[in-house]
């Protein structure tokens, strides 16, 4: 299990970003914190526009600034602060000690050159290896994610690959210069069910055989229920709860959090013969939140929810939720 | 549990194939097919909803628009209604519409960004139907009441809606014509986990205030399983196995049945600990050459020597199941 004195590998405190256009300011990511240990899968869940994948873009430099406004105490990853690093400083981290797997495999390979030219890419830049030896690694990369006769198919272009090979390769780019964290956003939303089975058995296996940290970002609560070891919950560009993976499930604080779980349906066990539904939209983002970007939609809210944005609340070992409501007593927590 | 005994057939589908013709080479030339939907038949009774599930590219979707001849099937006979539709004319067809319709997976996609919300609801109305301009307004009305809209945006455009509007304006319109059969193509997959239990509540609700049948279209198994009173799995062309709900979710007989069940990760950690998964090998062959013998021989946990010489036959072992497997040949 993991061990509560290990240091992070990243840690990032009150990060912000705004998108600055021409038509208002929309507030995407709101204070978020949060720290990653070495070998552990972090998963992040929440709906389209909770500022999951916005997030994860602006802590590497990944959001084009300007329209974005990106700020914070810190993104701290191996004693550098990210936030304050310079262009070049943060090209070095990218593809290198940070990887990246994109949800849509097809339009983040390049289609006109194959896939060995692209696997060789990062390895030839970031590790200095000479084209001979880079192809060597290639090679052994396609192997270890799992494609079949490694050595022609580093010939192929990427439209040559069926969609579950092609999110292969671009684990196995991601993988290249042996990151020590793996940011992975939606990379089986594409993908067919067995398929994306296929895929996370694999994530699963890497992360335990290379030690690297690893997040996961879904929208799917069963697929981070098989793979993650905690969990964020986004809503409304802020975490509204975060636990250990069992906890979450187990025991949920937030009223998102456990709307969430019971609106999706289950191929197994119990059949509901009516849906809970979550009533109403997310909100959207237009000014910094002074009140719980959920209260619209949630049937706890009382008036301090839209007086004042809830901040996070230590209610476990692990787990903290930023919610004025109290599960255990039914009423306002005493904060 | 849902009574097929006693229930009248509304749709019966029968050897439907759907091939898409490839031409190659300077002159053209024919030299094969995509077999999108090779051989398939089915039933839905009035008033039930059959679910159609299957991953991408195994025909679901082509098989529910050949359904209401949006394509012009290579074979097979299609009866809506009593009538075959599957080679009449397409005046003939027109007068057929207003009992079939059909909702769309993309709500983007499928509503004319430049009319409104009661142009697009009321251009069913128009024509098919002698109502004036005051009854259709009052008629358009009424359907926004119907699902969940409120009438002061009808005069205002698709790209102001969320994705789970618009796809309520897509209900809308489907319904205006006070059909008896839907099809709906993958309607939930665009939106939201939050918003999806919405518009599947409005399709329940509609159903049994309407007496809807529905052929409902997706790939995800969990909501199939909450919506549809039986269910039919694809693979590459084929119905691969038909069941009512209990049965198929509950003891699943084809192989790729199980695995494709299996193969869904539930929201519960412990339920992952636990889990006997089958992972297949491999990704599903291409719809132009597909192997010889049972489409699923190449990835099958349980293949024999027959699956790969012989196509196995979709035939009832149980009544109401009916399954196309060797397994269940002897």
């Amino acid at each position: 299990m993991l061990d509560g004195a290990q240091p992070s590998v990243l840690d990032v405190k009150d990060l912000k970003t705004v998108f600055k256009t021409r038509r208002g300011e929309v507030h995407a990511v709101n204070n978020v914190s949060f720290h990653l240990k070495a070998g552990e899968l972090l998963g992040v869940v929440g709906e389209s526009g909770s500022g999951k994948s916005v997030t994860m873009m602006s802590l590497i430099g990944l959001v084009p600034a300007p329209p974005a406004v990106v700020s914070g105490e810190g993104v701290y990853f191996e004693g550098q602060n990210l936030l304050t690093a310079t262009d070049d400083e943060l090209r070095a981290v990218r593809g290198a000690r940070i990887g990246f797997v994109f949800q849509d495999p097809m339009t983040s390979l390049n289609p006109v050159f194959n896939v060995g030219f692209q696997l060789m890419e990062p390895l030839r830049k970031h590790m200095g290896m000479s084209k001979a030896k880079a192809r060597v690694r290639a090679k052994e990369l396609l192997e270890l994610v799992g494609i079949p006769d490694a050595e022609r198919r580093l010939k192929d272009y990427p439209h040559q690959f069926s969609g579950g090979m092609r999110q292969r390769v671009m684990i196995a780019i991601a993988l290249a210069c042996d990151p020590k964290v793996l940011i992975a956003d939606e990379p089986t939303t594409a993908l067919d069910v067995t398929i994306q089975a296929q895929i996370l058995e694999l994530m699963k296996d890497l992360r335990d055989k290379l030690g690297m940290a690893v997040v996961w970002i879904t929208h799917d609560l069963g697929v981070i229920a098989g793979i993650a070891d905690r969990v964020l919950v986004m809503y409304g560009g802020q975490v509204v709860e975060h636990a250990p993976v069992r906890e979450l499930f187990a025991n949920p604080k937030h009223p998102y959090t456990r709307a969430l779980l019971e609106t999706v349906p289950h191929v197994r066990g119990e059949r509901a013969e009516r849906l809970e539904v979550i009533e109403g939209q997310p909100p959207i983002l237009r000014a910094h939140p002074t009140a719980c970007p959920f209260r619209d939609r949630c049937d706890k809210a009382f008036d301090r929810c839209a007086r004042e944005n809830p901040s996070r609340y230590p209610v476990g070992p692990v787990h903290d939720v930023a919610c004025f409501w109290d599960p255990e007593t039914g009423g306002a927590r005493d904060v | 549990m849902f009574d097929t005994a006693q229930r009248k057939k509304l749709v019966s589908v029968n050897g439907l194939k759907m091939y898409f013709p490839i031409h190659t080479g300077l002159l053209r030339r024919h030299t094969g097919d995509v077999k999108a939907v090779d051989d398939v038949s089915f039933d839905i009774y009035e008033g039930e909803t059959l679910g159609l599930v299957g991953e991408s590219g195994c025909g679901k979707s082509t098989c529910g628009r050949a359904v209401l001849r949006l394509y012009d099937p290579t074979a097979g006979t299609i009866e809506v209604d009593g009538t075959d539709i599957s080679t009449t004319s397409q005046s003939g067809l027109r007068k057929m519409r207003p009992v079939m319709q059909m909702v769309f997976q993309d709500p983007q996609a499928s509503l004319n960004p430049r009319m409104s919300v009661a142009d697009i609801i009321g251009e069913p109305l128009r024509e098919h139907t002698k109502k004036s301009k005051a009854e259709r307004l009052d008629r358009i009305y009424e359907l926004m009441d119907a699902v969940g809209l409120n009438r002061d945006f009808a005069n205002r455009y698709p790209h102001e809606f969320s994705g789970g509007q618009r796809q309520r304006i897509g209900i809308a319109r489907a319904l205006a014509l006070n059909p008896k059969f839907i099809v709906c193509d993958e309607p939930i997959a665009a939106l939201d986990v939050s918003i999806q239990a919405q518009v599947v509540n409005l399709l329940e609700d509609l159903q049994s205030e309407l007496g809807l049948t529905y052929l409902f279209i997706s790939h995800d198994l969990s909501m199939v399983r909450h919506i549809a009173d039986r269910v039919a799995v694809m693979y590459l062309g084929k119905v691969v196995e038909l069941a009512p709900r209990e049965g198929l979710y509950d003891d699943p007989k084809h192989p790729y049945t199980v695995a494709l069940l299996s193969a869904v990760p539930e929201p519960d950690p412990a339920a992952h600990d636990s889990a006997n998964r089958v992972i297949l090998q491999g990704d599903v062959p291409s719809p132009s050459n597909p192997p010889q013998g049972c489409n699923f021989c190449t990835r099958c946990p349980k293949v024999m020597d027959i699956c790969k010489q012989l196509d196995p036959e979709f035939r009832e072992i149980e009544p109401g199941r009916f399954v196309a497997c060797h397994l269940y040949n002897q």
